[in-house]
């Protein structure tokens, strides 16, 4: 009977962020600190002729005033195609052209407005087909197209069309999704200190070691000369995966000043210059028999890039797996074209290119179950993975849930009782993600170090990074379970590359599952050594002995026992004692995909279902969500309080995405960055929502644990549309669902029915 | 730079600002207390919540000159050493806390709330709180905690420095 997992958990770090206490970076400080401040280009797409930086270097008060000229020119993000100041082109708003340090930060800013940059503007390309279809404007010259990357899988191409021809339904759609942003509560922000040629650099990053890594090829040193401390990190989502070109400058702000600089966000450079989750055009075909079997899919994807490669320009793998894997079809062809244009550069956000393939594919389940007159949850039902199942992609299932999510979710789905001009209905939408790493990177191996010390006190280091979703508590729970202690007795040090051995980062939802398993495999190791040193002392046999209350004791009598700081003393106050110490590393048995496409990323796929409930104002096509019921496949709940919170906060993020969030982005401009325009939902907004776990039990996780943390937020948007048209007939293909299109729908249906609401 | 003095968690403050300074600013940088946040600077989300002369206000929209005379709470201000507040002991045990940037707006906004009103509903707590951003949470854990505390408080007022005036637990 465990003691501590699964059973409801404070937040590791509560305390501290209850009390004001919990440093973020725009807490941290310096001795001698400088201010940093970026000059960024207002100009979407224009030549740079010169800079002329003289006024803002006499200043007083200013340190220094760098271009791309005092820089080393490497290239650096993914894709190698930015820098970290640009000195020739700017391809976006917000690019950087100069960097400024200054005793503070009115000065730095006023040396901003002293900088002249002379630019030839040029004409920009802001839409994806146009961009590939007319080479007149190339982002990226040298590059001589506009297209990034593509995307392609296929099955066998003849079994595709032979399906599409024998086909009893067939449908065509094409969906649109808008850009949306992260918009965490606390900006991005980094402080740099050069000091005796090592770097210390402060980031709220999510990937520090990746970070590291990138951050040693931008500025050309080495990676063994850089350490990486983060701060309370004030909210990720995937904004915080890539080095940003700031970062870079900032660092070299420190090594040229010889003083700490810090550079802050503002909340409109946050809009402008972090990375939003790239708008999608899919164009997708479903093909079905009868009886709602699906036989193929087609999927063509156009994602728009932005002005450089970002990680998320690698999204379309993920989004792949859901047009492929999430219900079984035999039959799949899906392309994606990742499009350099002068917009804003979009990255990864929590779902990493689901959210949009979801809305498209679970969209087009509700539209073909109305097509064959099936109930929509029979027809996922009938269509759903299962434990044992191979997609095509070579994904392999191994325990999972998905058909009950979909029954606990989808209960009375339809229409439902309306009043005069309130029109109700509910819809449901599933989802696949990984749950079990995800090996996109060659590495997806996590370290974990367990330390006891003569007190009792348990120390974790770790590589996984906590930016805020609980994962430091899943940790610390995991290791309290394994080594019989209380959670307040073991300390999480998980910030600092001094410190924590390697991690691939907090992304893929696989924290809880990669850094649990190293966490307990670590933890175990130590608790042999434990037993054993018990065993001797206590004079029984090792299998009679288990780990319960900061105490060695036997099973059946524990009145025999001895108590953790006493055996650990006895370890290390003798002549050859030894410390407790336990370490371990876990890379899941999984394989990159190969440049099919096929192959099994993860050892364990995250299924879930949401069934939403709304209600359409039928004269003004405003929607009301009255409650959204999220069944999540999670192998095991390890902290049912967290879990809450994890799904309230993703449901919450896709019925923003679903009905209120659109970063409306003109010739390249963010024009609405800021709260009041940029509507994220308030507390009135979200209704009730009932988080559901449902336990499979993954024998690959810890404790049965499988990752959820990106999965609550991915098909909330598609259930809201088909509750949309549940209650009022108007199918909407494109986000944000709004007021004016739900109108505009319904107008239609009067103009076709002649007159009758429907 | 002007002169101004002001009562800060029950401490008489006396401190230089600029006239166009934010009282958010001269909290944070000249006072030192970096628990309220900034995460607009605009008036849009609440972050930098703190309560003046018992209604809170965006800490962000008032200059430091208006606070001239006035007695402000800031989270730090509401635990007493190691006793928390009710409100952030009910954040803690309720789960509404993630990345905690928005936490300590929350808190103040919900305890002018609950000083106003010590038995409010659902939704006059989700009212009082739709001016603070969360982007964590979705809200339900908040709104759950908001409720637990006003029954820890037991419907008694609370003083200027935020301890329950009777112990009634409800
Ligand atoms: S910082 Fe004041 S409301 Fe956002
Ligand atoms: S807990 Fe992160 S913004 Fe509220």
């Amino acid at each position: 009977m465990q003691q501590v997992v699964g059973k409801p958990a404070t937040k590791y770090d509560a305390f501290e962020k209850v009390t004001g206490q919990a440093q973020y970076i725009q807490d941290l400080t310096q001795p001698r600190m400088l201010w940093g401040k970026i000059l960024r280009s207002s100009l979407p797409h224009a030549r740079i002729l010169n800079i002329d930086t003289s006024r803002a270097e006499k200043l007083p008060g200013v340190k220094a005033v760098l271009t791309a000229r005092d820089l080393p020119r490497h290239k650096i993000g993914f894709g190698n195609d930015n820098e970290v100041l640009k000195g020739s082109k700017v391809r976006c708003v917000g690019d950087e052209i100069a960097a400024v340090a200054a005793v503070d930060e009115g000065t730095a800013q006023e040396a901003l407005a002293l900088i002249r940059v002379e630019f030839e503007s040029l004409p920009g390309v802001f839409e994806p087909l146009l961009a590939l279809s007319d080479p007149s404007v190339l982002v990226h010259e040298e590059k001589g197209s506009n297209l990034s990357i593509s995307y392609q899988f296929m099955t066998d191409e003849k079994g595709v069309e032979a399906a599409l021809d024998q086909a009893a339904v067939m449908l065509e759609d094409r969906f649109v999704l808008p850009f949306v942003t992260s918009a965490a509560m606390g900006t991005h922000g980094c402080m740099a200190a050069f000091r005796n040629g090592q770097l210390t650099m402060w980031s709220p990053t999510q990937v520090p070691f990746l970070y590291l890594h990138e951050l040693s090829l931008a500025l050309g040193i080495p990676g063994s000369r850089i350490r990486v401390i983060q701060p309370t990190i004030g909210g990720g989502f995937g904004a915080k995966l890539d080095m940003y070109p700031y970062e870079g400058a900032c660092a070299h702000l420190a090594m040229v000043t010889g003083q700490p600089v810090k550079i802050l966000f503002s909340r409109e450079e946050e809009f402008q210059a972090s990375r939003p989750r790239q708008p999608m055009l899919i164009d997708l075909v479903t093909a079905s028999d009868r009886e709602g079997r699906l036989l193929a899919r087609k999927a063509k994807v156009i994602c728009d890039n932005g002005a450089y490669n970002s990680w998320g320009s690698t999204t379309p793998f993920v989004g792949m797996q859901t047009v492929s894997s999430l219900y079984r079809v035999p039959n799949v062809r899906y392309e994606a074209q990742i499009v350099y244009t002068n917009n804003p550069y979009s990255g990864a956000m929590r779902g990493y290119g689901n959210p949009q393939h979801t809305f498209a594919v679970e969209s087009h389940m509700d539209m073909l179950a109305s097509k064959l007159g099936m109930d929509p949850l029979e027809l996922r039902l009938l269509n759903a993975n299962r434990s044992g199942d191979v997609t095509p992609q070579k994904m392999q299932i191994t325990s999972c849930a998905f058909s009950e999510t979909l029954r606990q979710a989808g209960e009375n789905l339809g229409p439902l009782p309306s009043e005069q001009g309130k029109l109700r209905g509910k819809g449901l939408a599933g989802l696949i993600h990984v749950g079990g790493g995800a090996r996109v990177y060659r590495s997806d191996g996590c370290g974990a170090v367990v330390k006891l010390d003569d007190m009792g006190r348990v120390v974790l280091l770790t590589g996984a990074t906590d930016m805020g979703q609980g994962s430091d508590t899943v940790l610390a729970q995991i290791v309290a379970e394994v080594l019989g202690v209380e959670i307040k007795d073991v300390r999480i040090i998980n910030n600092d590359t001094d410190l924590t051995p390697w991690d691939v980062g907090s992304h893929a939802s696989r924290t809880t599952f990669i850094a649990g398993n190293a966490a307990l495999l670590a933890a175990e190791k130590v608790r042999g050594e434990l037993i054993a040193a018990a065993a001797n002392s206590l004079q029984v046999a090792p299998e009679s002995l288990i780990l319960r209350n900061k105490r060695v004791c036997v099973d059946d009598n524990p009145e025999r026992f001895i108590d953790l700081p006493k055996l650990i003393r006895s370890l290390h106050f003798r002549e050859g004692g030894k410390v407790l110490v336990g370490e371990a590393f876990y890379d899941p048995p999984t394989e990159m995909q190969d440049q099919h496409f096929l192959g099994n990323v993860s050892v364990a796929y995250a299924f879930g279902a949401h069934g939403v409930e709304v209600e359409v104002d039928a004269g003004t096509g405003v929607i009301k969500v009255l409650g959204v019921t999220a069944a999540h496949d999670l192998g095991k709940a390890i902290n049912p309080l967290g879990i809450q919170g994890q799904i309230e906060g993703g449901c919450a993020m896709g019925l923003g995405y679903a009905l209120s969030e659109e970063m409306k982005v003109l010739e390249g401009r963010v024009i609405n960055g800021n709260f009041l325009d940029y509507r994220l939902l308030t507390a009135v907004d979200v209704p009730e929502i009932k988080g559901i776990p449902v336990e499979s039990e993954e024998l690959a996780g810890p404790f049965g644990a499988k990752g959820i943390g990106e999965s609550c937020c991915i098909p909330t948007a598609a259930a809201v549309a088909n509750a949309v048209y549940a209650a009022t007939g108007v199918r909407i293909k494109e986000l944000p669902i709004t007021p004016d299109k739900v109108l505009q729908g319904l107008n239609e249906l009067r103009h076709v029915s002649g007159g009758q609401v429907p | 730079m002007v002169k101004i003095s002001l009562i800060i968690n029950a401490q008489p403050w006396e401190i230089q600002v600029e006239p166009d300074e934010t009282l958010l600013d001269a909290i944070r940088g000249k006072v030192g207390l970096t628990g309220t946040k900034k995460g607009c600077d605009s008036g849009e989300c609440g972050a930098c919540t703190v309560i003046m002369n018992g209604r809170s206000v965006n800490s962000c929209l008032v200059l430091a000159v208006e606070a001239d005379g006035q007695e402000i709470t800031t989270i730090e201000g509401l635990s007493h050493g190691q006793e928390l507040h009710p409100l952030q002991a009910a954040f803690i045990s309720e789960g509404a806390v993630q990345c905690g940037f928005c936490t300590p707006g929350m808190i103040m906004s919900a305890k002018a709330l609950l000083d106003s009103n010590p038995h409010p509903s659902e939704q006059q707590i989700r009212q009082g709180m739709a001016g603070n951003l969360c982007r964590c949470t979705g809200y339900g854990r908040i709104v759950a905690a908001v409720e637990k505390a006003a029954q820890l408080i037991g419907g008694d007022r609370l003083d200027a420095t935020g301890s329950r005036q009777t112990g009634n637990q409800v």
